[in-house]
């Protein structure tokens, strides 16, 4: 469903991304895991091209991301494609980017109306339905900067869900988050994931990937090291890298 | 879990935390101050009202005079129509200042510096004598046939005001909307862009209110001196207050007073301005503060409730 083949990333000198090859089946739920620096972000950014790639492809459905292929020739796509295409990938961000000038409803109905091109009426709508399913339908009328870190979280993942996406990423959902406050944004990541929602989450929450995710994927300084269900990867590392990593995060 | 409980020493003598009385914290200094400045202030107004060089009684018989209103309405007119144009001019220069391509930054670069460069005094004479220097304007194809206009006829010294202020105000709004738009952060611009949000859309629903609360306090300051600046279209003998009143103390002689006429009325414009100004703020400061800051009608309710 989602094909990422042969991507790599630099900026400037630093090569970031260094040949990323990885597969990830339709309503499954893959974890990226990995020490800091080692190109977790940068991969996600790359899927839905916040980040233009140096050489390899994203495909989405098939569909190639921010390219068109004519003959065996790649055309740029314009921006607005670009833009049109990302309505299909949601994303989270480790610091929720909630718009603060609009209230809870507001932040979840604006993408609806203007990129999905509901009508308002619509989009409110179903913006209260999705804010009751993160538990926040009591504060639809809140400004983010109103709200505690994991209530703006829930409020960044029901805007996500608005467009009704194929896939989802999340890039360290809950590491901006007081200890206390991980476990009602882990609860909602684990509602979506037995709803069926594709999803690709960036974590360094172990317990969580042991528990939801499908495919364990361990990154290190821009490749893949290894991949694998959580018991082969958590709990059988073959590389000596996993292995030196996991020690440091379960301790 | 005897964790949890506070310590409860503090309320020791038998006493409960209910009974305990709050002081407000006392502020001799400030009355000290208050009483200062009020001394200073009475004798302020005694001399103003007891000097007959002010000649209070010229300053009323002119204060809402015709030609004074009407002078009064042509520099609202003129600040209005400057503001507007300078702030539509300003706009389009901060998008090309901020813009990737090399041609469209330099062009707005150079346009703010030539523009901030020339005093507005001189940029005003400039326009007005414009006819000396290109006696006909033609309109029509880039070296080829076209309709040609005299000049004088076409800018005329209400027009030359007009431009020499607009140009002026678009340099320095072109910089203040710059910085507002920077004032916004990063990672706004990309979840407007991870949603799939229109370019246009993103710009006017998601950065454009937000950079307005680093826009208004400059674009207020720039609205005021504009409304002041407008006093130097004189030189292109336009009826504007500040020249109205110089006609009419060069009749009569009773400079001091008529000065008080402009005066007073350019302290209630920029008075009613600043009113505006913290209106306007309050409304974009939505999201942005947890509570807003109450209205002084609202202070004056709740002190009243005391
Ligand atoms: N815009 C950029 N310009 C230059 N270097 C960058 C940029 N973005 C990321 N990098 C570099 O790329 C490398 C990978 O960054 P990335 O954010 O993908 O790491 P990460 O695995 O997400 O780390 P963390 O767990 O700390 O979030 C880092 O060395 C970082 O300094
Ligand atoms: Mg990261």
């Amino acid at each position: 469903m989602i094909e990422i083949s042969g991507v790599h990333k630099s900026f400037g000198p630093i090569e970031v991304l260094k040949g990323i090859d990885l597969t990830v089946e339709a309503g499954t739920v893959t974890v990226i895991l990995g020490p800091s620096g080692s190109g977790k972000s940068t991969l996600l950014r790359c899927i839905n091209r916040l980040e233009k790639v140096n050489s390899g492809t994203v495909r989405v459905d098939g569909e190639l991301i921010g390219y068109e292929q004519r003959g065996n020739r790649l055309h740029e796509l314009s921006e607005r494609r670009i833009l049109q295409q990302r309505v299909g990938i949601g994303f989270v961000f480790q610091n929720f980017n909630l718009f603060p000038h609009l209230t809870a409803l507001q932040n979840v109905a604006e993408a609806r109306h203007s990129a999905l091109r509901k009508t308002k009426s619509q989009a409110y709508e179903k913006a209260h339905e999705l804010l009751a399913l993160v538990d926040l339908w009591d504060r639809a009328g809140a400004y983010p900067r109103q709200l505690s870190g994991g209530q703006q979280q829930r409020v960044a993942i029901a805007r996500a869900l608005a467009l009704e996406p194929k896939l989802i990423l999340f890039d360290e959902p809950t590491s901006a988050l007081d200890p206390e406050l991980v476990g009602e944004v882990l609860d909602v990541l684990r509602d979506l994931a037995r709803a069926g929602t594709t999803m690709i989450v960036v974590t360094h929450e172990i317990g969580f990937a042991r528990e939801v995710a499908d495919t364990v994927v361990f990154m290190d300084s821009g490749r893949i090291v290894e991949q694998g269900t959580p018991a082969q990867v958590l709990d059988h590392p073959r590389h000596e890298r996993t292995r030196a990593f996991l020690s440091k995060v379960l301790v | 879990m005897s964790v949890l409980t506070p310590p409860r020493q503090a309320a020791a003598a038998g006493d409960t935390d209910g009974d305990l009385v709050v002081v407000p914290a006392r502020h001799p200094w400030r009355w000290a101050g208050t009483a200062l400045v009020l001394v200073l202030l009475a004798q302020l107004v005694h001399g103003l009202v007891t000097n007959p060089g002010w000649d209070w009684g010229t300053f009323a018989g002119y204060f809402l005079e015709k030609s004074v209103v009407d002078a009064l309405l042509l520099t609202v007119g003129l600040t209005v129509a400057g503001a507007v144009l300078g702030f539509l001019g300003g706009i389009p220069l901060a998008a090309m200042r901020l813009s990737a391509n090399p041609v469209l930054s330099g062009v707005a670069w150079t346009f703010i510096w030539v523009f901030r460069s020339v005093p507005l005094l001189v940029q005003l004479l400039f326009w007005a004598n414009l006819g000396y220097l290109y006696e006909s304007l033609q309109i029509g194809i880039p070296f080829g046939p076209g309709f040609s206009f005299p000049t004088v006829s076409l800018i005329g010294s209400f027009g030359a005001a007009l431009l020499g202020l607009a140009l002026h105000e678009a340099a320095y709004a072109g910089e203040v909307i710059r910085a507002g738009l920077l004032s916004v952060d990063q990672g706004q611009h990309e979840a407007a862009t991870a949603l799939g949000i229109p370019r246009w859309r993103q710009f006017y629903r998601i950065v454009l209110p937000q950079a307005m609360r680093a826009i208004l306090p400059n674009a207020a300051n720039l609205l005021i001196m504009l409304l002041k600046s407008t006093s130097m279209v004189y030189v292109l003998a336009i009826g504007e207050l500040f020249y109205q009143v110089q006609v009419i103390y060069g009749r009569n002689g009773r400079v001091v007073p008529l000065l008080m006429v402009a005066t007073v009325w350019y302290v209630i414009l920029t008075a009613l301005l600043s009113i505006l100004q913290f209106y306007v703020e309050r409304h974009f400061a939505r999201g942005a503060v947890r509570t807003l800051p109450p209205t002084p009608f609202q202070r004056l309710k709740a002190a009243l409730r005391k």
